[in-house]
């Protein structure tokens, strides 16, 4: 087994709440009798995760993506199951685990709100130990790569949230980890600070060989990073696979995109689903929108029966959006967006 | 060693640094904490004049005022504001992904709390009450030097244990904290608790003589009043010796139910959100 395979076995985790009732009757009664409920955040969640993979994990809030995280990182304990990241068990060898992973959750800060970036860098470096000639070739990479010279300096309190997250992702890999957590690294963030913090995980992912398991709802964040990616939904994992394998499941059809070159009436089209039709205005106007199964129809069927019967300038043959195939799966699995 | 304690040190140190910049906030407490006491000294003063013997001398008192003023900041008598926050936003999640004995990490930072601040406020008040008050005429109100060698020795001894038996207190309360999800509770209840207890509203000896055994072995006892005694000879010899010992019992006392606390809080943490 390599330092970073990670093995998830049936793991789950519920929590009591309790709960009070309303008014001021309500938070009386309370003081002597407490309703608790237990939630059952993971009900049985396995999986095996070889050494340089990029897993993302997604589903709905609530679904059980941050507790499995928080699990893997040694912050929580779970209730029965067990698991093992590179031999380890997170919260049983929790200073041993912690000292090789890294890890950046989106909404919290992991670095000193009143100190200068450099200085939380700098207490990192002494809280892991890190040698210092082994620092200043990490920290020189990293400063390199996620374009933060700059940054050094500032207060954390005065960053813009984009470049608190380069540092962040920074502060999360100055121990050199095998592996890496990121908890909705993309949240909140701008396009341009998007793509850059989807360029290096890629980087680190791919050059570096360091194992990353990924949560998001930004679905642009797993077609770019994931090859492989688990859907949660109440506690339990409903797909496990690669982002086409779960669009086949879920929303099969193609779209094929008509232009025509003069008006034309609305016309059923065998073994298709029209999805809009604007046969008749000018240019881009007269246009059609169409729905087919690539498993009963074929895409060269399909074009070769509308070019015959209609005078076509321009078609395009694409798939529903990454988004519209989530929100297919989680229709089909009953489950809350 | 060095490598094993390093990162402890590191954490002091950034959290000593950055307290040291409350400058105006110091300033602000420094006039507040000036003002209490001599309203407190006068008021010592007119009880001691009606009384006839009473059990430590007026300039022992007057000293005692002086010093608990001057060393209010040592008493953790709040929980620290930021750990507060960490508690609430969930970012006290993240100290459990760093290599470090929690416990170890936590009483660190509460060190430095009870070092950097109240050194930011020690030195005006000693200055003011110790140095200013004679020059100005006043010797009969101001703090008089240590009792004798013997005395600053001891005193010195004492002031280090009261630091780290306010940082055991000051970690337990941030457990209960973390267990209770608000600092209010523990805030509320310890806040009165120390200030009577630790001899910070009415120095210690000047409470009733049947309370007297109970109030030097309970452990708040060593968060001021030990120190302050020995300071002016009202603690000395023997005596002086047994409640430095006190002290050490209390901060290993302290410390192992903050360990025991804390790995049962964590086992039970319930971050929040999904």
């Amino acid at each position: 087994m390599t330092a970073s395979d990670i093995v998830v076995d049936s793991l789950t985790k519920s929590f009591h709440i309790s709960e009070r009732r309303a008014g001021a009757l309500g938070a009386a009664v309370g003081l002597f009798q407490r309703r608790r409920r237990t939630i059952q955040a993971l009900k049985g969640i396995s999986f095996r995760l070889a050494d340089g993979e990029l897993l993302g994990l997604i589903g709905p809030n609530g679904a059980g993506k941050s507790t499995t995280i928080k699990i893997l990182c040694g912050i929580l304990e779970p209730t029965a199951g067990h698991c093992q990241v590179g031999g380890l068990v997170p919260w049983r060898e929790r200073i041993r685990h912690v000292a090789r992973i890294g890890a950046v959750f989106g909404q919290r800060t992991q670095l000193w709100w009143d100190l200068p970036v450099i200085e939380s860098f700098e207490l990192l470096r002494d809280i892991y130990r890190v040698p210092p000639d082994r620092y200043r070739t990490t920290i020189g990479a990293l400063i390199a790569m996620l374009d933060i010279e700059r940054l050094l300096d500032t207060p954390v309190r005065q960053l813009s949230l984009g470049q608190r997250m380069r540092c962040e992702i920074a502060a999360a890999l100055l121990h050199e980890p095998r592996v890496l957590f990121l908890d909705e690294p993309t949240i909140g963030l701008d396009a341009v600070a998007k793509l850059a913090v989807r360029d290096f995980v890629k980087t680190l992912n791919r050059e570096r060989g360091v194992t990353v398991i990924l949560t998001t709802h930004d679905m642009h964040d797993v077609e770019a990073l994931a090859e492989r990616v688990i859907v949660i939904g109440n506690g339990s994992i409903l797909a496990d696979g690669s982002l086409s394998a779960l669009r086949r499941g879920a929303l099969a059809e193609r779209r094929l995109l008509v232009h025509f070159a003069h008006d034309v009436e609305r016309t059923e089209i065998p073994g298709a689903t029209i999805r809009r039709w604007e046969g008749k205005g000018e240019g881009e106007g007269r246009s059609a929108e169409l729905s087919f199964d690539p498993r009963v129809t074929s895409a060269h069927g399909l074009i070769a029966y509308i070019t015959s019967k209609f005078d076509v300038e321009d078609v395009h043959l694409d798939e529903p959006p990454i988004e519209e195939v989530i929100a297919r799966f989680y229709a089909l699995h009953a489950i809350d967006g | 060693m060095t490598t094993a304690i390093r990162p402890y040190q590191a954490v002091f140190r950034a959290r000593f640094n950055l307290l040291l910049q409350y400058r105006a906030a110091a300033l602000a407490g420094f006039g507040t904490q000036c003002w209490w006491g001599a309203i407190k000294i006068m008021v010592l003063a007119a009880f001691f004049r009606g009384a006839g013997s009473t059990p430590m001398t007026l300039k022992q008192a007057i000293d005692y005022i002086w010093l608990a003023q001057a060393l209010l900041t040592l008493l953790p008598w709040s929980v620290d504001p930021d750990v507060a926050r960490m508690v609430r936003s969930g970012d006290v999640g993240y100290d459990r992904l760093r290599p470090l004995d929690t416990y170890g990490f936590w009483y660190a930072r509460a060190v430095a709390r009870r070092t950097a601040t109240p050194l930011l406020r020690a030195i005006p008040m000693v200055l003011t009450a110790g140095v200013v008050l004679p020059v100005l005429g006043a010797s009969d109100w101001a703090l008089s030097p240590p009792a004798g060698w013997n005395a600053a020795l001891l005193f010195t001894v004492s002031l280090v244990l009261v630091v780290a038996l306010a940082a055991a207190v000051a970690t337990l309360m941030e457990i209960i904290t973390v267990a209770a999800l608000s600092e209010r509770g523990v805030n509320m209840i310890m806040g009165g608790v120390i200030i009577v207890f630790s001899g910070n509203l009415v120095p210690l000896p000047l409470l009733p003589d049947w309370l007297q055994p109970f109030l030097q072995l309970q452990p708040l006892a060593g968060l001021l009043d030990t120190p302050l005694r020995i300071y002016s000879a009202h603690l000395v010899g023997a005596a002086a010796v047994t409640a430095l010992v006190r002290q050490v019992l209390w901060v290993l006392v302290l410390v192992g139910i903050g360990r025991v606390a804390m790995a049962r809080v964590m086992a039970r943490l319930q971050a929040q959100g999904g």
